[in-house]
């Protein structure tokens, strides 16, 4: 069957940024060693199956009648079903135990610890003993494991950075635990992988892998309230924002906006994308989004301001492009 | 069989005990095993059909990304539509409710299931289950949690309207259903058996459904709590999976998934039948290794309540319960591989002659492989956290479900067609069809496996270009339609074949057990002498079959006094008793009804009329057992 092309078809995807088979850390390259090594294996077992039924198919006419002796068969039986078997997953058992470790939780506090809140359907970012708040875009410093403390804040949700690590599940009442340790600077996908609700698809995320001195920078600034608007068009801009309702769901540190509902957009114009991941973060889409989400990302919590003039709509864009 | 005057007087006496009602209502009153079975068979196709159309809904907006062709909300209850359509009510009611209900009696040489009536409410009750679930997708509030219906998002605050009502009551009334069936068959296998045959001569298609209604038996009742509970919490405000109140949702996956293994070997075990039937008529040989066989028929069955935390692997549950699992799954691999190697071993010694069942049984057994192998991969618990949840895994069920547990239904399909139709089916045009269904199978789902390993999570109704999921895609999404191709020719097939094929004969293809022995389509019946039985291939031995002529001339084991079929022991099928059966009522299809309008009165929040409904079938069980069964 297929199974031989498998190799030749996986390798033309091999490289996307969100395929198992392109490993760019330790667990994540052992769970691929492991998958290889699995299928290595699942094609001999294959192949002796196919071959049997390859000689029952080429003795079909031959002059003999069938053969009412079990003995031969019983051998063969017990040998291919009973003790070969035993012999292999006791093999795979052993490989599975040790790769286990690797992309198990970290045993201990780490330097760095992140809280990732699933929402229907963003991520929100939290960094352990900063004010730093964040979204859909996680920002870590290259060769330094980091403990991701995951839960949700209403459905099932489930953390899933294929190049990074395996994934674990937000469960409401629990905190689950994953480390991320990648040694190279780089922007790694990751996508939610439990289904929760119309907006499954399109809740994605950015691991951003910086070198730690410009990680120290990146963290500076969000720690830093709010920029204040520049120029009328924002201020303008933060008017509206405080007025037509967007505050009542989202914040923005350092000003009246304190909503918890929607992503905080304290710095919502450093991000690299909105709506987790649905659309890239340029002046003309944030005009789009605010005008009809529903467009963009059925679903979507949030409401559309296609009534709001389009000059205070343009407002908006210009102050929250301003929020660096 | 040359037919003596005597002989002949007996079966006019039986032919008129046993005839049933005529026409439209007589179809509403069957208590025949065979009929209620092709009411299966239908009712079990259209629903094959829809879940076929949802599927191919949704491969049409997955050909590319960024696709527009449903919208998310539609495509989430098509979604949740198919995984439940093709479970519980096709794959089930096909195999069981059509195969298990034809089959059973006439294997084991007994006229009828142990409770006919029973049997016909089991019917009913899955056609309101069916009802019930695609009313709600018909009016527009089709559930849309995926099958497995997770909490919280399946609770009141989340899905607020009836979507996961008409789930959640839909399954509990198809649950009843499979259990009242899942005990007939147990006191039918154990009870009535014809004479002589003990257990180790029963035929392994019965092992199979042995071992299927035991799980059914034993796994029903989580899945029953886990929907009573989050049906108690969405109406009443209970808080078993709310985790602010000292309720968790991890209890909802823990039973949901305690009944949500154990029913994967539920799906798979009768094929595992219906291939130990067709493998031994066309390789004209005894199935190598037979006790083998039906202890390890038994022995999935058993180890398959062992596994479930492996769906539960990336939910962060502690390592040492993690390891535990991930051993059982693989231990079932082993009941799985002697069955696999006695299935090519019986192959490889006898003379295979590769018609259109047999092609499929094969078909099966590589799907069966392939699928297996990706599973003992999803049981590795690294792999597993990475690809569970993904296509990968979609790729590996199908494999499983629609290649290893449904081919052998097609395959059964047509080896059993001339015994239901007196027909027979087209063998070329069969063959021809086998290779496109086969071909198409690939194509579908091959390549989700490599749109899974390209980290394309499941259940996801579009998907950006940027990560080269695309071709995969679009690959699969031809791959459906071609397979769809292939499918409506086999129903073709078989139903012109049904009108037009020429006249099979008792036994065309020398089949080894005893609804062979019988005429195509079997009498009323079933047989008009309880059959003989030495041995697990009783339709191959001669000398027995000239006793049954010799019995009927005489009048032994006719039982032309009444509506009867001899009752044996358990273990050994010594003749015990005489049973008198219930002959044809009402009864059941009214009862059904009600129940299933009751369940509506529930989802539309009419309680009093629900128990009034409920009031009026305790009437109609009173109603039921009232007139005893008649004496002819």
């Amino acid at each position: 069957m297929a199974i031989i092309g498998l190799p030749a078809l996986l390798a033309t995807g091999c490289n996307s940024n969100q395929a198992i088979t392109n490993p760019a850390t330790g667990p994540a390259r052992d769970i691929n060693t492991l998958w290889w090594a699995m299928l290595v294996g699942a094609v001999i077992i294959f192949g002796v199956v196919v071959g049997l039924l390859v000689v029952a198919f080429v003795r079909r006419n031959r002059d003999e009648g069938p053969s009412h002796d079990d003995r031969g068969p019983y051998m063969v039986i017990i040998g291919g079903g009973l003790a070969a078997p035993i012999v292999c997953l006791a093999i795979l058992f052993g490989f599975v135990i040790h790769v286990m470790p690797a992309t198990s939780a970290p045993p201990g506090p780490t330097k760095l610890t992140i809280d990732v809140i699933g929402h229907q359907w963003f991520w929100e970012v939290r960094y352990h003993g900063t004010p730093a708040v964040t979204a859909n875009e996680i920002h870590i410093p290259a060769g330094t494991p980091v403990d991701v403390r995951v839960t949700t804040a209403d459905v099932i949700h489930s953390f899933w950075v294929p190049r990074l690590n395996r994934k674990i599940d937000m469960i409401p009442g629990r905190v689950n635990r994953i480390e991320l340790d990648a040694p190279d600077p780089g922007v790694y996908r990751g996508q939610c992988s439990e289904f929760c609700g119309v907006g499954h698809a399109q809740m994605a995320f950015f691991v951003i892998v910086q070198p730690p001195d410009q990680f120290r920078t990146w963290l500076r600034n969000e720690e830093a309230p709010a920029a204040q608007p520049s120029g009328s068009q924002a201020t303008l801009g933060e008017h509206a924002f405080m007025t037509v309702g967007c505050q009542n769901c989202h914040e923005i540190r350092g000003t009246a906006a304190a909503g918890r509902v929607g992503p905080d957009l304290t710095h919502v114009g450093s991000r690299r994308t909105l709506a987790a991941l649905t659309i890239s973060n340029t002046p003309r889409s944030l005009y789009q989004w605010i005008t009809d989400p529903q467009r963009i990302k059925p679903g979507a919590r949030m409401p559309g301001f296609a009534s709001l003039p389009a000059s205070e709509r343009h407002a908006l864009v210009s102050y929250l492009e301003g929020l660096r | 069989m040359t037919v003596g005057t005597v002989a002949r007087e007996r079966i006019e006496r039986l032919d008129r005990i046993w005839e049933e009602r005529p026409g439209f209502t007589g179809w509403l009153t069957t208590t025949d095993h065979k009929r209620i079975g092709i009411l299966y068979l239908a009712t079990s196709l259209a629903f094959f059909a829809a879940g076929g159309v949802e599927a191919l809904m949704m491969r049409s907006q997955l050909a590319e990304p960024n696709e527009r062709v449903l919208s998310p909300g539609t495509y989430d209850q098509l979604m949740t539509m198919h995984g439940v359509t093709m479970i519980f009510l096709f794959v089930i009611p096909l195999s069981i409710g059509f195969f298990g209900n034809y089959l059973v009696p006439l294997m084991i040489g007994a006229r009828d299931m142990a409770f006919p009536r029973m049997n016909a409410l089991s019917y009913w009750l899955f056609l309101g289950s069916g009802i019930l679930l695609y009313a709600g997708l018909l009016l527009g509030h089709g559930p849309d949690a995926g099958w497995f219906d997770y909490v919280p998002l399946a609770s009141r605050k989340y899905s607020p309207g009836p979507g996961i009502d008409f789930y959640a009551l839909g399954l509990i009334l198809n649950g009843m259903s499979s259990t009242a069936a899942a005990a007939n068959f147990l006191v039918t296998i154990f009870r009535l058996r014809a004479p002589g045959m003990s257990l180790n001569r029963m035929p392994l298609f019965c092992f199979a459904i042995l071992a299927t209604s035991f799980s059914l038996v034993f796994a029903l009742p989580a899945l029953t709590t886990d929907l009573v509970f989050l049906e108690l919490s969405r109406k009443f405000g209970l808080h078993f999976f709310d985790v602010g109140r000292g309720g968790d949702p991890l209890l909802w996956q823990d039973l949901f998934w305690i009944f949500g293994h154990p029913e994967v070997y539920i799906i798979v075990l009768p094929a595992f039948g219906i291939a130990t039937s067709v493998i031994p008529t066309f390789t004209r040989r005894r199935m190598a290794a037979f006790p083998l066989v039906a202890l390890a028929e038994l022995l999935v069955a058993f180890i398959g309540f062992g596994v479930w935390v492996h769906h539960m692997f990336a939910t962060g549950l502690p390592e040492i319960a993690l390891i535990f699992f991930a051993a059982a799954s693989l231990i079932i691999v082993i009941p799985s591989g002697i069955q696999i190697f006695a299935w090519c071993m019986t192959m490889v010694t006898g003379k295979p002659e590769f018609r259109t069942p047999l092609l499929f049984i094969v078909g099966f057994i590589l799907f069966f492989v392939f699928g297996g192998l990706s599973g003992i991969m999803l049981a590795a618990v690294p792999f597993d956290q990475q690809v569970t949840d993904t296509y990968f895994v979609v790729a590996h069920f199908h494999y499983v479900i629609w290649g290893a547990a449904v081919f052998p239904l097609l395959g059964g399909l047509y080896y059993w067609f001339p015994k239901v139709t007196g027909r027979m089916y087209h063998e070329r045009l069969g063959q021809t069809t086998f290779w496109l269904v086969f071909i198409g199978t690939n194509v579908t789902f091959f390549p989700m496996h490599i749109s899974g390993m390209l980290g394309m999570p499941r259940r996801v109704w579009t998907y950006p270009s940027a990560l080269g999921w695309g071709p995969e895609n679009l690959v699969s999404t031809a791959g459906a339609f071609f397979l769809t191709g292939g499918l409506v020719l086999l129903a073709a097939n078989l139903v012109v074949s049904a009108w037009r094929g020429p006249a099979a004969g008792a036994d065309p293809f020398g089949g080894a057990t005893l609804e062979w022995t019988t005429s195509s389509p079997p009498p009323a019946y079933n047989f008009a002498v309880i059959p003989k039985v030495t041995s697990a291939y009783p339709a191959w031995d001669e000398e027995d079959r000239q006793t049954d002529a010799g019995r009927l001339e005489r009048g032994e084991l006719v039982l032309e006094q009444g509506h009867r079929t001899p009752g044996t022991t358990p273990v050994d099928g010594h003749l015990g008793e005489i049973l008198e059966m219930p002959s044809e009522s009402p009864w059941p299809f009214v009862l059904g009804a009600l129940a299933t309008i009751g369940f509506a009165f529930i989802i539309a929040n009419h309680l009093v009329m629900a128990a009034s409904t409920f009031g009026l079938g305790a009437v109609v069980l009173a109603a039921w057992h009232w007139k005893e069964p008649e004496e002819a």
